[in-house]
């Protein structure tokens, strides 16, 4: 005899405490077990794209602040370094490694979030404050840098907005001497968790191929072990001159490619982005940020490709200008928009309580997906 | 208790009525100054402070929360089952609230002195199933049906080892009753259960081995039987909202807030009263050595109280601290390891028992 059964169909989202946003995925349940997960996007449109072709290369800045939220300064980055690169700008040495240690600082404080949530989506709290303490002190270097204290419009076209505080190089040393210490007390409380392993290792198995084959980048790829980083493979402003790992994932815990392996790699990335800054902080020359900034940004036709390496992967900017005031058409490649369309594949034959887990570890920010 | 009720009231129902009344003057207290040592010890553990302005250190707080959702309005969900919705958070209070009745404040008082004390406190926990499976039917909501039957099959699950492990210190004591389990673990620490129990002897060394893996079963299941981290997989916030009470607001909600707390309490009361020596001092009455007797009850109660809010910190500890477990797994810590362990555990101690 059999039963006629059907499968719950569970919208998750877009209220939901862990979709990391408004992010609906409407899941097809059999009792707990995941048939089908369809990620539904779009509640954060705001018309990015549309809106920079309406408006002067400067005035793109503070939207591109508002792309990914917890990586500001890195959107600010790839904008200046694609407009740079289609102008032919050359920007000086201090800018440089001034965008270099704001770059590997909003890169902690990313990855400090995105961690953070990640303890709080298995059930750990405590984690979660633990890493916005410390967030909170980064984000205070930069308010003293910029005034502000989540969207930055710090590094400009040619140049920055400002110099750095005469006490930041300091205040940054202290920082990183407090903060070395903190990473190994939550590798001690969530990382190396009995729990917590349990909970993410063999789960969310990405393989490499699918990884590449989906276009995945950032920590969701190397977690799969692949070695590919943007400053390290096709390196852009001085990256070239420091000296750090490319952490990738090894299946220290299950296999290659789970949700332990592209969680970890993010704890390393911010051991890697310390002893980047280290470097800089030493070698950071005196100079003007301002000299380099056009009076008048008004690039030659054509059309540029720039990419970066954001905490979440790579960023690009397709830019195609008509030798105006405005761009004629900018284009963005964002790595969450990417990585969420794996999602599917992740989370087939889990349950509930994986999909989180999984959602977490591919670690999306839905104001980049949606733009 | 209940004849000195019945005498200075003069009426055998009245007597009854306040005798019965005592631990709800005692429970609702305790579960408003947990739900704040909630929040105090949740916020020292993370480099915060918590709620201070409500009072002096915040202790206000809760009852200021208690009495902001009294006035707030008491919403049914449209296609709920209005009945049922309205049972339910009554049913999962008198569950918790039905436990103190033969759990012993003090030699002095019980609520009622029965002779199947634990497995009564046992069989009316149960009844807190029923009730969440009621809040997370009615409330026709996905995340709450969800939150009840994970609810269900984690308390269920968990009832076993617990009894198992209850049943190994019945052999020893040779009674339910939990009147009697407390005094015959009186005068020193080294008389309480996790120690051996009261008799002297080689079996009782042997024992301490068998009564820690006791305990620890004990505390995990019971962890598990009040949804607490790491098993509070019913209302796994990042999963299903607040499971089965996602729809419930206003008192109903405080219902299941305060019940959720008493229940804490009444399984750390099980476990002190079977292995701490339930209201007993560790060291001596004060009372006995000055020779004032009416002073011995009154320190019975504070050890009970003090062992009782010891075990709920030890629990909101854990909450801090750890992250959550998987439905699959929590069940896999049940059936594959708790039960085997609490049975050779049972076994053994019925050995020694029977070679003492």
């Amino acid at each position: 005899m059999s039963i006629k059964t059907e499968h719950m169909v569970l919208n998750m989202g877009p209220q939901h405490p862990s979709t990391h946003g408004v992010l609906r995925l409407e899941l097809e349940l059999n009792g707990e077990l995941i048939v089908n997960v369809k990620p539904h996007i779009g509640y954060l449109h705001r018309c990015f794209e549309k809106h920079a072709e309406a408006m002067t290369y400067p005035q793109i800045i503070p939207y591109t602040d508002r792309i990914d939220y917890l990586a500001s300064i890195y959107n600010n980055f790839g904008y200046a370094v694609t407009v740079e690169k289609l102008m032919g700008i050359q920007v000086p040495e201090r800018v440089e490694y001034i965008r270099v240690i704001f770059g590997e600082l909003q890169r902690i404080a990313s990855h400090l979030v995105a961690i953070g949530t990640y303890g709080l989506d298995i059930g750990a709290f405590t984690p979660f404050l633990y890493c916005f303490r410390d967030r909170e002190k980064i984000l205070s270097l930069f308010e003293m840098t910029c005034g502000a204290r989540l969207l930055y419009n710090y590094i400009w076209v040619g140049g920055l907005s400002h110099d750095i505080h005469p006490e930041f190089v300091r205040l940054t040393r202290e920082f990183l001497n407090y903060f070395r210490p903190q990473v190994e007390e939550l590798n001690q409380l969530l990382s190396y968790n009995k729990i917590f392993i349990e909970r993410t290792a063999n789960i969310g198995i990405l393989p490499a191929e699918t990884a590449i084959n989906f276009g995945m980048t950032g920590p969701n790829l190397r977690g799969s072990g692949v070695k590919f980083d943007l400053r390290r493979n096709d390196p852009y402003s001085i990256y070239d001159r420091f000296d750090f790992d490319i952490p990738v994932g090894d299946g220290r815990m299950g296999t290659v490619g789970d949700c332990w392996d592209r969680y970890f790699v993010r704890v390393l990335e911010i051991e890697q982005s310390i002893r980047i800054i280290e470097q800089a902080l030493d070698q950071i020359p005196e100079g003007d940020v301002s000299s380099a900034i056009p009076k008048r940004i008004k690039p030659p036709v054509g059309s540029v490709y720039g990419r970066v390496e954001n905490p979440r992967g790579e960023l690009g900017y397709f830019l195609i200008s008509d030798g105006g005031l405005n761009p004629f058409r900018l284009k963005v490649r964002g790595p969450s928009f990417v990585s969420l369309s794996v999602m599917g594949e992740l989370c087939k034959g889990h349950l509930i309580a994986d999909v989180i887990a999984i959602l977490g570890s591919i670690d999306i920010v839905l104001g980049e997906v949606d733009r | 208790m209940l004849e000195l009720f019945t005498e200075l009231t003069g009426d055998a129902l009245l007597g009854m009525i306040i005798n019965s009344l005592i631990p709800l003057v005692f429970v609702i207290p305790l579960a408003l100054f947990f739900v704040w040592l909630e929040r105090k010890v949740s916020a020292h553990m993370q480099d915060r402070l918590g709620p201070m302005i409500t009072g002096s250190h915040g202790w206000l707080q809760t009852f200021a929360d208690v009495l902001k959702l009294l006035q707030k309005e008491d919403i049914i969900p449209a296609d709920a089952d209005r009945k049922l919705f309205t049972i339910a958070p009554i049913l999962v209070f008198a569950g918790s609230y039905a436990a103190f009745a033969a759990i012993p404040f003090s030699s002095a008082y019980i609520g009622s002195e029965i002779d199947m004390g634990i497995f009564y406190v046992v069989a009316v926990s149960g009844l807190v199933v029923a009730g969440i499976l009621m809040a997370g039917w009615s409330s026709n909501n996905k995340y709450s049906l969800l939150g009840a039957m994970r609810s269900v099959a984690q308390i269920i699950s968990y009832e076993i080892p617990t009894v198992l492990v209850i049943l190994s210190i019945v052999v020893l004591a040779g009674t339910l009753n939990l009147l009697k389990i407390s005094e015959m673990q009186t005068a020193y620490f080294w008389n309480w259960f996790i120690f051996g129990g009261p008799e002297p002897g080689l079996i009782k060394f042997l024992l301490i081995p068998f009564m820690f893996a006791g305990f620890l079963i004990l505390y995990i299941s019971s962890l598990a039987e009040v949804n607490r981290t790491p098993f509070d997989i019913p209302e796994a916030e990042s999963e299903l909202v607040a499971g089965y009470h996602t729809e419930y607001s206003g008192m109903k909600f405080a219902m299941f807030f305060l019940s959720e707390y008493a229940n804490m309490f009444v399984v750390s009361a099980i476990v002190s009263a079977v292995f701490f020596g339930g209201y007993q001092s560790p060291f001596g009455y004060l009372g006995n050595s000055l020779g004032i007797s009416w002073l011995v009850p009154i320190e019975q109660f504070f050890w009970f109280t003090a062992k009782g809010i010891f075990f709920v910190f030890v629990q909101m500890w854990l909450r801090w601290t750890l992250p959550r477990l998987r439905v699959d797994q929590l069940m896999a810590v049940c059936w594959k390891y708790l039960i085997p362990y609490s049975f050779v555990n049972l076994i053994i101690i019925a050995f020694l028992e029977l070679y003492r």
